[in-house]
């Protein structure tokens, strides 16, 4: 028996539900904070260095160019976290229904983007 | 004679459940932390003072360590997901390795105020 059925893996045709969505820009936050890894540690240890060593981190991190790469890292953790419980929980089967899954999914993109904003302006 | 099975379901199961225990703490230590920086007066002498103390740097490095331990699977999932060639996939691995290991070495640094 043949089935015909459209099957292709076009990326540019390939529609994702929301869900995977969610999975993949879950693996791309992860990607981009592993290699912040070494900017992050530098944002710590610029809050914790002496008075005049901190004068000059400031001058760092308040380069609008800078801080633009601090929202972006931001929303990267924000997604990262929020999924990433997400599949915690269906990782023990909570949440696997249809309804249930998708909108948890949206929930995470809009809670992610919503934290990054709010931080944002109050960081800014 | 030696008859050990090297593929099978429980291939990863251990670095599987690494990924989820080091999410879990990395969760519980982000929570913990923006509560304490909610409860904290916001200025450099505070923030200085806390991040002194021996507890918070223990628990800071911990977390730390569970997030390169984290980050070392994923990493490792995404070659073996994406890249095939043996060789490649090899030295991608080791320069994995290679950067995670410094990054250690550099949060030692900063988290003990070497
Ligand atoms: C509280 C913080 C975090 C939580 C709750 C979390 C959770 C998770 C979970 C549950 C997975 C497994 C997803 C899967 O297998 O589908 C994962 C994968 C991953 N995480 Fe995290 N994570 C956190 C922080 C981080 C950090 C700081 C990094 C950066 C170094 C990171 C890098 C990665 C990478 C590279 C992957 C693999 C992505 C993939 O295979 O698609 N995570 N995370």
């Amino acid at each position: 028996m043949q089935k015909q059925r459209p099957k292709h893996l076009d990326l540019a045709k390939i529609r994702l539900p929301i869900p995977g969505i969610v999975s993949i820009l879950h693996r791309i936050s992860g990607v981009a904070l592993f290699f912040s890894l070494p900017l992050l540690i530098y944002l710590l240890h610029g809050t914790l260095s002496s008075a005049e060593a901190f004068d000059a981190y400031r001058a760092v991190v308040s380069h609008p160019l800078m801080k633009l790469v601090l929202i972006g890292l931001l929303w990267a953790f924000m997604h990262h976290f929020c999924a990433g419980i997400r599949f915690l929980f269906l990782d023990v089967h909570k949440g696997l229904e249809l309804q249930t899954a998708r909108a948890t999914a949206k929930s995470v993109i809009v809670i992610s983007l919503a934290l990054t904003v709010i931080l944002g302006v109050v960081l800014w | 004679m030696v008859n050990r099975i090297v593929v099978g379901a429980h291939y990863g199961l251990r670095d599987w459940v690494l990924q989820r225990v080091t999410a879990v703490i990395m969760a519980i230590y982000t929570f913990a932390l923006v509560l304490f920086l909610l409860a904290m007066p916001s200025s450099y002498e505070g923030w200085k003072a806390f991040f002194g103390q021996t507890w918070v740097q223990v628990l800071t490095q911990t977390t730390l360590l569970a997030v390169f331990m984290h980050a070392w699977v994923g990493i490792r999932d995404l070659w073996m997901d994406y890249i095939k060639p043996v060789g490649v996939r090899l030295t991608l691995h080791v320069l994995t390795l290679v950067w995670l290991v410094s990054c250690v070495i550099y949060s030692i640094k900063v988290v003990w105020g070497l």
